[in-house]
């Protein structure tokens, strides 16, 4: 599908489809992910967990597993409490057990570590631990969460007496309610966005290896973010910074979950401390999904406002947002709900209010880690269900309503009421041509066939407005790190290079793009430039990749600093050439004396002469390198059209996925096989949670979806043959006009896949009704009451 | 307790534990560290190997349960220097990112094209059913298939496939990809429960 829409805007010999680098290992299975590390002497961890959602520790009695022959060290809350580790900050300023010792919060909370001299021992021993719990009522429903009586949760912290965490705002409270005031047609919806799992295939692990001599930490770990990382164990373990190096080798997808520091990444480095040996622990698929971030988990209430001819003038929401037993959410420090306030998403309002109150549950930390461009994903649901419920309300079609009120070029740079500059877009043009492919006219004309004959279509609208790319450091920040990346860049006399970048590929394909970036400012091919990353001691500080940020940011300091190489070269060639460097321009991939090609130099010859007895100019010590540090100045904001075509049987509820077109627009492309991909598998993430994904409870607190017997994730036969499409708007502050693209299509097509079966329905009087769409909820919906997904409470 | 196979062609024996799982055996104890452990519950696939010429999920697969037979896992797919034609296939059509998930897909996908050299798009999908990928969307997946099944029929003078899925029943490849016979573990005692099955 992707031929039928050539490909504009991407210029550029270096930028293009190439092969990626990464493949060749990965298709020998020559990768090396953190469980294929193995060490001389290394011992293997493995944790016991609460089965209780809450409940007071009365006693642990671990002399039986002590006992054990292959049982090196058993360790509990109360021995890391003797070494001030018992409990370790979270990223949203709240804190979080390690391993409990006063009681456990949710199910599948870190009681106790088992250090072992293989894994099949540690676990063994996890059976000969005696824990004896009394157990506490239960808090699971977010909306109970702040009821007078609530059990509370957080009774660690002194002084608290509910389970309240934040309210936070953005908007204009009164201007928004002028504008509801005065406003022809209101609508309201509560909608939930349930909590889900990233599940990335490979879950969380980590080996550590401590030299009790030197006092070097090596931690080999899943991380998306090596760098913070490293700051956040010297400033938890401390430990000192320069003496702790990270490794992030081959990560198997991370989408978010790999974001935070979890309790077993510490339990294994004071494991390795205590033993003397190197650790490794890699968690089972149960304790990624029951005790690692999970994410949305946002009871909303959205309300719009509008004129009968179906301006949109107005939205407001308020969210009670479920953090579970510890406030985890892994964002920018300064933004409690995330980016959730871009709410308004791609239309042209007058004013916008919204409200998000954080509470406690019995439930896992996170909230903020699976592909949502920082809670983005909750607000483009909102205003996108909002606007088809208020197409519904005025009667008008959902495509028309959406054309009407998008934003318009010539708007752009565009301040939205709650404060956000978008940077660039041509909203009209993306869903036009989202319409075309679909050929959308004529699916309405089957719609109404189809009905007529008893038969239920769908045809659900999505657009949606990201803001990724976080910094600038001057407002975003993780614990006090601004969120800017680093970059080096050696050129080698042969005229090969090696990029150094702070950010991690989890399969995005950072070292193909960045090869791509540097080959196209320096004229090398990009099997020229090695890019080195995902190791704290080869590379650059910066945050690490999450948000879509790898090339908003670190893209763009691959380019910067590449431009600085550039700079430098063209110093050393007015040299060789012997002319002034005002006299040299940059073509073809070369420095050539103005309008002369025959007077050039490449950066091959350039570098070689930089390391040469030429006599070097003034400012050059004698070789091309660079590093740079790039804070950007605002952040991308790619955006697209998304429409959804679905079948939905009435009798049994199975909805039947079609057809998924999906319109995106991440400015330039360096690789656009790459940008297809990460569409490709962000509209499989929005399949999983519209229709199959979630974690719920039961009213103990029990988790319900803990593997994936119980927690469905596409397969692809779920997946439709995607169709894609593409404009290129580049951001016009970004050094190579590129946006990011990684969660785009994870934020945005949930929402067409429900506007979709709930447009299937309409006719059948069904307004609204909750992801996951299952068979069961669609079917209920039908008959009238649609279910509480989240909760399995009779 | 003794067990003994061949892996790729070389004969291993090693005292393991008899409760020791095939993926261990093979990561841990081999050092083949390719094959991947994603689920507990048969339901990710990347732990998918051949037992004798039947794609299994390693993961619920006994080492004991392997004593005596052949294993190929994805280390074994490139011969005497040259990639198989599904290797190049996932290249050539960015049918990984992660990387995680792909020697599974690949080895189910050759048992496919083994049995089905001109499978459809919907048949691809079928075999890989039971496998989960969470990076691609699979879209690409099902293209990196195809492109082997063309390049095998190209370099084999047959003409280029057209995905028809003309081929044999076992085209279907719903029993290799499921795993739903191989991964119980039954598979290994008969080492061909889904290719028995396939052709029903």
């Amino acid at each position: 599908m992707t031929a039928a829409h050539p490909r504009e805007g991407t210029g550029g010999p270096a930028y293009g489809p190439v092969r990626r680098k990464e493949d060749a290992r990965f298709i020998r299975g020559r990768g090396t992910f953190v469980d294929d590390i193995q060490l001389p002497g290394m011992l293997h961890g493995a944790i016991l967990r609460s089965p209780l959602a809450h409940a007071r520790i009365v006693s642990i009695d671990i002399a039986a597993a002590q006992a054990h022959p292959k049982v090196e060290a058993v360790i509990t809350g109360q021995d890391l409490a003797g070494r001030a580790l018992a409990w370790m900050p979270t990223l949203s300023q709240d804190v979080q057990a390690v391993l409990a010792t006063d009681k456990v919060r949710f199910q599948g909370q870190e009681v106790a570590f088992v250090v072992a001299q293989d894994r099949y021992a540690a676990r063994d021993a996890l059976e000969l631990i005696n824990v004896e719990y009394e157990q506490l009522p239960v808090v699971i429903d977010a909306n109970r969460a702040l009821e007078d009586g609530a059990p509370v949760i957080r009774d660690d912290v002194e002084g608290r007496t509910d389970n309240h965490i934040f309210d936070w705002e953005a908007g204009d409270k009164a201007a928004t309610d002028a504008v509801f005031a005065a406003a022809d047609v209101v609508v309201a919806q509560d909608m939930l966005y349930p909590r889900s799992h990233p599940a990335p295939l490979e879950t969380c692990g980590t080996v550590a290896d401590f030299n009790p001599v030197s006092g070097q930490l090596t931690v080999w770990s899943t991380t998306q973010a090596p760098h913070a990382h490293r700051t956040l164990y010297a400033l938890v373990a401390g430990l000192p910074g320069h003496k702790i190096r990270i490794i992030s080798p081959d990560v198997g997808g991370g989408f978010g979950n790999k974001v935070p520091i979890y309790p077993g990444y510490i339990c294994a480095v004071v494991g390795s401390i205590v033993t003397g040996r190197p650790v490794k622990w890699v968690e089972d698929r149960s304790e990624n999904l029951m005790s690692t971030s999970f994410a949305r988990d946002y009871h909303m209430h959205g309300e719009i406002a509008a004129t009968r001819d179906g301006r949109i003038l107005g939205l407001r929401a308020r969210v009670l947002a479920d953090h579970g037993a510890f406030n985890g959410a892994a964002q920018p420090t300064k933004f409690p709900a995330g980016f959730f306030h871009i709410f308004t998403g791609s239309y042209d309002l007058q004013a916008a209010h919204c409200e998000v109150t954080g509470v406690y549950t019995n439930k896992a930390p996170g909230g903020v880690a699976y592909s949502c461009s920082f809670r983005i994903t909750e607000a483009v649901y909102l205003v996108e269900r909002m606007v088809d419920l208020l197409a519904h309300e005025l009667g008008a079609d959902a495509g028309e309503l959406r054309m009407k009120n998008l934003l318009r070029p010539e708007q752009f740079p565009y301040t939205c009421p709650t404060g956000w500059e978008y940077d660039s877009g041509d909203y009209p043009r993306a869903l036009q041509l989202a319409m075309e492919i679909a050929g959308y006219d004529s699916l309405r004309r089957e719609q109404a066939e189809k009905l007529a004959n008893g038969e239920y279509m769908g045809i659900g609208l999505s657009f949606f407005t990201e803001g990724v790319g976080a910094g600038p450091r001057a407002h975003m920040d993780v614990l006090g790190l601004g969120m800017a990346d680093g970059a080096d860049l050696r050129i080698h006399p042969t005229g090969k290079a090696v990029l150094a970048i702070s950010v991690q590929t989890q399969g995005q394909g950072h070292e193909t793009t960045f090869a791509q970036i540097v080959g196209q400012e320096l004229g090398l091919p990009p099997d020229d430039v090695e890019v080195v990353h995902g190791d704290t001691d080869r590379t650059p500080f910066g945050l690490g990749t999450y948000g879509s940020r790898s090339t908003p940011v670190s893209g763009a300091a691959a380019a910067v600093v590449a431009r600085k190489v550039r700079e430098r070269a063209r110093i050393v060639a007015s040299a060789m050439l012997e002319v002034s460097p005002a006299d040299l321009e940059w073509e073809n991939g070369k420095w050539q004396v103005r309008g002369d090609p025959e007077k050039a130099r490449t950066i091959a010859e350039i570098a070689m002469a930089a390391h040469s007895a030429l006599e070097l100019p003034d400012g050059i010590e004698g070789h091309l390198d660079a590093e740079t540090v790039y804070n950007p100045p605002n952040l991308t904001y790619p955006f697209g059209a998304y429409i959804c075509v679905t079948d939905v049987d009435p009798g049994t509820g199975q909805v039947s996925l079609r057809r998924f077109i999906a319109v995106d627009d991440c400015g330039v492309q360096i690789n656009p096989m790459i940008v297809e991909g990460q569409v490709h598998g962000g509209l499989a993430d929005g399949v999983g949670m519209a229709m199959m994904q979630v974690i719920a409870f039961d009213e103990d607190g029990n988790c319900l979806g803990g593997s994936f017997m119980d927690y469905l994730l596409p397969t692809a036969v779920e997946c439709p043959s995607w169709e894609l499409g593409e404009t290129v708007t580049p951001s016009p502050h970004h050094p190579i006009g590129a946006k990011g693209i990684g969660e785009s299509a994870t934020v945005g097509s949930p929402a067409a896949i429900v506007n979709s079966v709930l447009d299937a329905l309409r006719p059948l009087g069904v307004r609204h009704a909750d992801m996951p769409l299952t068979p069961a909820n669609v079917w209920s919906a039908i008959q009238g009451r649609p279910l509480r997904t989240d909760l399995a409470i009779t | 307790m003794q067990v003994t196979m061949t892996v790729n062609g070389t004969v291993y024996s090693r005292e393991v534990e008899a409760r020791l799982l095939l993926i261990h055996f093979l990561r841990d104890s081999l050092g083949l560290t390719g094959s991947h452990w994603g689920c507990d519950t048969s339901n990710c696939g990347a732990c998918v190997v051949w037992l004798d010429d039947t794609p299994v999920k390693s993961c619920t697969v006994l080492a004991a349960m392997a004593d005596g037979h052949r294993l190929l896992t994805v280390e074994g797919l490139e011969r005497g220097g040259k990639l198989d034609p599904v290797q190049q296939g996932f290249t050539e059509c960015h049918g990984l990112q992660c990387g995680f998930c792909t020697p599974g897909m690949m080895l189910t996908a050759r048992w496919l094209l083994d049995h089905n050299p001109d499978p459809s798009p919907e048949q691809i999908r079928a075999a890989l059913s039971g496998q989960i990928c969470r990076c691609t969307g699979y879209e690409n997946i099902v293209r990196s298939v195809r492109w082997a099944a063309e390049h095998e029929a190209a370099e084999a003078g047959n003409g280029i496939g057209t995905g028809t899925g003309t081929a044999d029943a076992a085209g279907t490849g719903h029993a290799a990809g499921t795993g739903d016979a191989a991964g119980t573990g039954d598979a290994a005692g008969t080492g061909d429960a889904a290719a028995q099955e396939a052709p029903a």
